[in-house]
Parts: C-alpha cells; structure tokens; sequence
C-alpha cells in the first residue's frame, strides 16, 4: 500500500478565497458545504426541542402561548426532517466518501452536484424565512384541511421551501446512480462495493421515485391554499384523507432515505473496527434494496385510524410487518460480524454501540404499531413520537455520527481526541434513552403527542424526559466543540488511522483535489481485514 | 404531593384487557430479541476486544443456515403478532348491535355529545357502565381524533365523513377524553372527561336534561326545513317516502344499490344531486350551510325513527304494500 506524505497540495487547502468555495465542482467540498448547512439547521432545530423540552416540564402550558408551542413543535419536525436528517448521511458523507470508495475522481455530474447544494440552501433560506416572518403551526405533516384552509401561518412559505430542498434530494440521488453505474474503478463489480454504497444505490432509488410525490402534494396544497381548488377540502368536494395517501407514500419511503444510508455507514464501521468481513455481505446488501422497493407499499400503516377500511389496514398491516424483516436480517449480520473479530475499541465503534441498542429498540416498537389492535390505542400518542426519534434519532443520528467520527480524519487530515468522542457517545447514548424511554410509557398512557398543557400525572415522565434532553444537549456541544478544536489544532491523522480497508485509505488525508494519484485498480472484495499480514485476533 | 407516577392506564372497558394482552405479549417477544442482540453485542464487545487495534479477526463470511434462520423465525413471530392484533382490531371496529347510541361532533376545540334521549353536553360524556355505547361522529372544521385511553379506542374525526367507535364501560368512574389529532392553537385543550355511571345514576341523569329527544328535534327541523313538503309519507310527494326506509337499500338512477344509512342520508341532504333516487328527478336542493352537523345528525335519528317505532311510521307503512304495481317499472325480476 502506498502512503502520500502529508504537505502536499490537498482539496481543502488547494485554494483559499470564498469563490472558489461557492464554484468549487469538487465532491468533497460541496460535502463540506453541505456539512456546515445541516449543522447550521441542526442546531436550529435543536434550540426548538430545548424549548419544547422546557416547556413540557410543567403540565400548564406556561412558557410560551399554545400558538407558539405549536409552530415549535412544527419548525423543529420541518428542519430536522428535511433540512437535517434527509441530506445528513448522503449530501455529506455520501458526497464526501462515494466518489473515493468507488476509486473515482469525481460524481457523474459534478455541476449538478453544485447546483443541488444551491438548491438546497435556496429551500433552506424560504423555510428560515417562513419562520422568521412568524413561522408555521401545521406540523410538519401538514395534514389537510388544517394546513389547506384553516391555519393563519406562513403555509405556504414553508411549503415553496420544502418543495425546492426535494429538487436537491432527487439530483443528488440520481447523481449518485450514475455515478455508481458509470464511474466505478477497473475491478471494482457490484459485489465487490462496500454496503455503504449499496445503501446509498438504495436511497437514491427512493429519492428519485419518491420525492416527486411530495414535490406534487405540497404543490396541490399550495393550490388549493391559494387559488382555492378542491382536493382536499370536504367543503369544495375534496378529500382530507387524500392528502394523507399522498403524504406518506413519500414519508414512509423518505424514513428509509434518512435510515439506510446511516445504516451502510455503520456496516463501514463495524468491519473496520472488529477487522473482519460483514457477515452475510450479499444478504446485508439485498435488504438495503428490500426495504428501499417494500418502503414503498407500507405508507398506509399512517392511517390505521383515519377511516380507512378495516381490510385495507389489514393489509398495510402485514405488509409492514413484513419490511420489518430486512432490517432484523442486517442487525444480526452486524452482531455476527462481531463474533471471533478483533475489536478496537475506538470512538467510531462507540457510537455503532450506541447504533446498534438504539435502533433496535426503534425497531422494535415499530411492531406494536404495525399491529392493528394495538395501534389504535398508540397512534398519535407519545409512544408514536419515542418510536420514531429512536428510529430517526437512536439509528439515522447515531449512525451518522458513527460514519462521521470514521472519517473524520479523512476529510480533514486531522484526528479529535479520542475519549472526548467516547465521552460524547455515552452522554447521547444515555440523555437520549433518559429522554425517549419514558415517552412510551407516557404513551401508553395515553398522552398524545403535540401537547402543550397535559394531565398532571404525566408530569414525573415528562420531566425525566426534559432532564436527558439536557444531557444529549451536553453531548452534542461536546461533538462540536472536539470537532472543531481537531481542525484547526488536532494532530496530524495520516493517510489511514484506522488501518482501514477500502479505496478512500489509500489517499493521503486530506485528499488531493483529483483523489488518486493515479487510477486505482480492485483485485479483491471489500473489508479483506482477514488477509492481512497481522495476527489473527 | 405528586399524584403518584402511574406506570399503566387504567383497564375501564371490555377492550382494555385485550388490548393490553397483546401489548403484553408483544413486549415479551421484543424484550426476548431485544435482550439476545444486546447481550451478543455486549459479550462480544469485551470478549474479542483487542486494545492494540493490531490483530485481525477470524475469516467468517456468512452462514446460509443462519440467514434463513434469522429470515424466517422472526418473520413466524411477526405473523403470530400480526394475526392476534387483527383479531383485536375487528373486535374494535365491529360495533355489537344495540349499542346505545350517541352523537358528537367536534369543531375547534371542543366535543359536543348528543344523547338519543335529547341530553347534549360539551367536553364531557355520560354513559352507563355494563352497556355498549357506540359514538358516531364528524369534524365541523379540521381533523380531530375521538380518543379514550382509558379504553383503548380512538377514531378520527373527519369533516365531511362519519367516524364511529365503541366501548362498554366496565367499571365506574371518571376518565380521559382527549383529542387525538392535531387541530390547532388549542387542540391540548380539547380535552374532557367521560363518567361512567351506574345504570340507573344514568337513568337519573338521563332524565335530569329535559329537553327534546333528538328524533323529536329532527322532526323539528324536518318540517322548519321544509323536508315534509317533499317527503310526504305515502309517497305521493315529489321526493320518495322515508317511511321504513332505514337499514333498507335503495336502487339509484345509475342503477347501482346502496344500503341506507348514516353516510347516505347525510349525503341525500348535503350533496342530494350525488345519489339521485331512481325514478325521481334532481329536484332536491343542498342544504349545505343552512343545516349544522348536528342539525343533520337528528334528522338522520328522526328518519330513523321513521322505521324503527310502530308510532308515526305505521299509517304509512300500512299504505305502503299498496303502490308495488306502479313501482315494478325499475326492480323486481321474476326471481323476486
Ligand atoms: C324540493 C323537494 C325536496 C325537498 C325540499 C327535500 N327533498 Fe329530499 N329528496 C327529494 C327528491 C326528488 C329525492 C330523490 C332524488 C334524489 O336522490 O336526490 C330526495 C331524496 C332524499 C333522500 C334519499 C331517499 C332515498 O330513498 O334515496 C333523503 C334521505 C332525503 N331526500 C332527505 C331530505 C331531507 C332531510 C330534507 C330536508 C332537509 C329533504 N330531503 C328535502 C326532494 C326533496
Ligand atoms: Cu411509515
Ligand atoms: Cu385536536
């Protein structure tokens, strides 16, 4: 293996001024860029949960005005979901890593690469917008006739915002599979791609068939908002429940966009840090593609209780029961990857831990809302609500944060101190179960979601919740703070700290602007730990 | 000074024990799974650790007998959970007959119950303990969501459409009442409290209300509106008779069949030029605006009634068996 001394000329410090940033062409870059914005929105969303969690910690609704708990909770679905957790793990460590894993100088279309991060910002400038001139009160579901008739907030702002951001997730998901198909080294065959790339294959298949969808809904509600056609108010002969069809045949699918490519970054971070192959790699492949295609045929499962047939939710029923499988059959390929490896215990590692018992426990209280009986008492209750952050947050969250503590050192040439990272994954580890675990309890209760004064009695919960909501706070700064210190003063992290395997280690760190020096050629499959000339653990 | 920390809902009707069985049991199954991958991840944590980062591990690719193993017990488990979860939830869609029935709307933010007897209250519903008690509802405005932890049961409630959910009450007391469905600036607000009452504490406050029942008051608006003009009983009107037609089905001018009830009422007063009756003409207009979903609801219990008491609908169904001859230009094959 080759090894690049460090002061060469390296992506980021190949120019210096603003423009060559905002007209760079250059994948790793535009990752960068997409980095900084997503943590921007990221932290915005952040401060309206801090708010949400003060506010709860009292039954009375005694903080803020019920209109403005409302837009609270709204602001922080709205960029959380589409700012943060739909580009996360593709626009920046898709962006960054794909091109280099595959030994390829660039994505298929690196212009159109720059132009969905313009996109992007564009989307994100009208929602920051809608929320400053006084922001939306809908939930980020929108759900009509609340959001098409009745709502006095900045509807349709938001809507324009979230319909330009989805332009960004459909190119940069087809961007991606040309780029796959195309633009892979001599050597490098499908079954010789690391998963995580699989998964991104999978995502951008949901981002390209998918997000057209919504494109369309926020567009039909945006008409009837404002010119008055009928498509989902009763009144002018449409259909509320319309509206909720068209609305999760993307989200339930767009849940799969913010999950399996945080799920193919754990599967990097696994076998490097137990030094073995995947177990099961075509099985953990096939399953990305599994749930990318059956995400599409769930989304009713929405709807239990918004009078639908009961035959139809029979149905969606068995059908989510059913997508639940691929996602068991990866999470024990990754527990058997353990078994008889040799396991480094290093900060990437940390948070696949802390991956691997959140998202289980997301998962598995899927199934008591896939199950019919029982969802009807859960649905719209705050088990709904620690379901899915234990999904969003216990799996794409972590998952991202896994691949980014992975390569880290990569993108930056730079290494962050390794027990502030541990630190930091046991604080988000153990705030986030302080603060969700509780939630399903008070679900089962029955307290529902989207409340801004409650019943007395589920105070004690809420205020458990309120307190590991501080401490995931805690640990969040944390990351910022030893991230940011690594890159303007860390140490120098080499070409290959972890003594990885795969294309993007054999690079200097940073990379250079064109990524290899010369064309790399595949000879073997990936995670070839086993092979190495070291000791078997 | 804390009302204590309750871990679990109180059990208040027949469905809360069924319901609450699955949930139990799903529990089990996940904590089973759950508990086996965390401890693997656990014990394989610490026993093939290796703080050197040197060695590698052993070369393991996959197991075709585990992935199928892993594919297929998982997937029979999630059939058990999926069978017994859909037998639950027939058990809570299927409304036993003879529940008592009860009327409500909700509209930004409150519930308003309507008792068949002629009770109506806001944010706040009587009913019996032992009996089934079936609610059947609308939105004025937004989507709101009819919710009873307490039982187990919730449904949305939808402008333009009729929800309904069922429960008997199994022990005596007061509980929750919540909106379910986000509806706005106060929809936690839009919370109240169901009593359930001995029956005959029921009966007293039945009584206690006064007021007219809520066929009476549809029979009120039947004649303010101007229906009886139209709907004479015996047919001879310019719209058809509604005597007895309750629960039966009726033959429309495209010749399809539809079953008379709730929904299609509500449709023949807000939009009749949907449906058409066949035999008749598009001359009923819409009451659309001029009649409250409340308004419609006790037209629907008086139309109703109509059928169901020997009272006011006897003369008419006496006269009934009569005009067949005439009416035989668009039904009745030889087999009927
Ligand atoms: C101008 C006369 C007229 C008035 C007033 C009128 N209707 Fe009708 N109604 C008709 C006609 C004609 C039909 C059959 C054609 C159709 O389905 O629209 C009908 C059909 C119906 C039906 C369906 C009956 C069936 O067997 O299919 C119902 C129910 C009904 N009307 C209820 C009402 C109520 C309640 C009112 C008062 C709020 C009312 N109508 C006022 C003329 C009238
Ligand atoms: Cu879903
Ligand atoms: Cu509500």
């Amino acid at each position: 293996m080759t090894t690049t001394v460090l002061p060469r000329v390296n992506y980021l410090n190949v120019k210096h001024t603003v423009a060559s940033w905002l007209l760079t062409k250059d994948h790793k870059r535009i990752g960068i860029m997409y980095l900084i914005v997503v943590s921007l929105a990221f932290l915005i969303g952040g401060i309206f949960a801090a708010l949400i969690r003060v506010e709860l910690t009292t039954p009375l609704g005694d903080l803020v005005s019920d209109d403005t708990y409302n837009k609270l909770f709204t602001m922080h679905g709205v960029a959380m979901v589409f700012f943060v957790l739909i580009p996360a793990v593709p626009a920046i460590l898709g962006n960054f890593a794909l091109p280099l894993m595959i030994g390829a100088k660039d994505v298929a279309f690196p212009k159109i690469n720059l132009l969905s991060w313009y996109i992007f910002v564009i989307g994100f400038l009208f929602t920051i917008a809608a929320g400053i001139l006084g922001g939306v009160d809908t939930g980020w579901t929108f759900y009509t006739p609340y959001s098409s008739v009745y709502s006095n907030s900045n509807v349709l702002l938001t809507g324009i915002g979230i319909f330009i951001a989805g332009f960004s997730s459909i190119l940069t998901g087809l961007n991606f599979m040309v780029t796959i198909h195309r633009m892979r080294a001599p050597g490098m065959t499908w079954f010789r791609l690391p998963l995580f790339i699989w998964a991104l294959y999978a995502t951008s298949l949901v981002q390209i068939l998918g997000t057209p969808v919504i494109a369309i809904t926020v567009l039909m509600l945006a008409v009837e908002r404002a010119l008055g056609f009928g498509f989902f108010d009763p009144r002018l002969g449409g259909d509320p429940v319309l509206f909720q069809h068209l609305f999760w045949f993307y989200s339930h699918p767009a849940v799969y966009i913010m999950i399996l490519p945080p799920m193919g970054a754990i599967s990097e971070v696994i076998a490097c840090f137990s030094r073995k192959s995947i177990f099961g790699y075509s099985f953990v492949a096939f399953s990305s593609l599994a749930i990318a295609v059956f995400g599409f045929l769930v989304w009713a499962h929405h709807l239990f209780v918004s009078g639908i047939s009961p035959y139809s939710a029979m149905v969606f029923s068995f059908l989510s029961f059913a997508v639940a499988i691929p996602s068991a059959i990866k999470t024990f390929n990754w527990t058997a990857t353990m078994y008889r490896g040799a396991i480094w215990w290093q900060a990437p590692m940390m948070w696949v831990f802390g991956f691997m018992g959140l998202f289980l426990i997301g998962g598995l209280t899927g199934l008591f809302l896939a199950a019919l009986g029982l969802d009807v008492h859960l649905h719209d209750t705050y088990f709904v609500v620690a379901h899915f952050h234990y999904i969003m947050v216990g799996g794409a969250i972590m998952g991202y944060f896994a691949g980014l503590h992975y390569w880290w050192p990569k993108m930056t040439g730079k290494m962050y101190s390794n027990s502030a990272a541990t630190l930091a994954a046991l604080l988000v580890f153990v705030g986030f179960n302080l603060t969700f675990f509780p939630q399903f309890i008070v679900g089962y209760l029955g307290m529902p979601r989207r409340y801004h004064a409650y019943a007395d009695e589920f105070q004690v919960l809420n205020v458990l919740s309120s307190a590991g909501a501080s401490i995931m706070g805690v640990g969040y700064t944390l990351i910022a703070c030893y991230l940011l210190y690594s890159f303007f003063k860390g140490k120098d992290a080499g070409p290959n700290p972890w003594r990885a395997v795969g294309l993007e280690w054999e690079t200097q760190s940073p990379p250079i602007p064109e990524n290899f020096t010369e064309q790399p050629i595949v000879t073997a499959a990936p995670y070839g730990y086993e092979t190495r000339e070291s000791n078997v653990g | 000074m804390l009302p204590g920390i309750p871990l679990f809902p109180e059990q208040a009707s027949t469905l809360a024990p069924e319901v609450d069985n699955l949930y139990f049991f799903i529990t089990a199954v996940t904590a089973f799974f759950a508990l086996l991958v965390v401890v693997l991840v656990v014990v394989f944590a610490i026993k093939y650790r290796d703080k050197t980062g040197e060695k590698v591990g052993h070369p393991i690719h996959g197991s075709l007998p585990l992935e199928i193993g892993w594919s297929i017990i998982p997937f029979l488990v999630a059939m058990v959970i999926f069978v017994w979860a859909t037998v639950v939830f027939f058990h809570i869609v299927r409304a036993p007959d003879q529940a008592l029935e009860v009327y409500s709307t909700g509209k930004q933010w409150m519930w308003r119950f309507q008792h068949i007897d002629g009770q109506s209250e806001i944010n706040e519903l009587h009913v019996p303990v032992g009996r089934p008690v079936k609610i059947t509802f609308t939105s004025e405005d937004v989507l709101h969501s009819l919710y009873f932890p307490a039982f187990r049961v919730k449904a949305d409630a939808i402008p333009g459409r009729y929800s309904s959910l069922w429960f008997t009450a199994t022990k005596t007391g007061e509980y929750h009442l919540f909106c379910a469905e986000y509806c706005g600036t106060a929809h936690s607000g839009m919370v109240g409290k169901v009593v359930v009452m001995e029956p005959d504490d029921y009966q007293a406050w039945l009584s206690g209300g006064g007021g007219l029942s809520l066929a009476a008051r549809g029979e009120q608006l039947f004649q303010q509106l101007g229906c009886v003009g139209c709907h004479l009983g015996d047919g001879s009107g310019r719209g058809p008779s509604l005597a007895g037609k309750y629960g039966t089905e009726e033959t429309l001018a495209t010749g399809a069949t539809v079953a008379i009830d709730d929904i299609y009422i509500r449709e023949s007063i807000l939009t009749p030029q949907m449906k058409l009756t066949a035999g008749y003409g598009p001359l009923m207009p819409t009451f659309q605006g001029l009649v409250t979903e409340e308004g419609v609801m006790s037209l629907i219990e008086y139309i109703k009634s109509l059928s169901s008491t020997a009272g006011p609908a006897a003369p008419t169904q006496a006269s009934a068996p009569a005009p067949p001859p005439a009416a035989s230009d668009n039904t009745g094959g030889p087999g009927e």
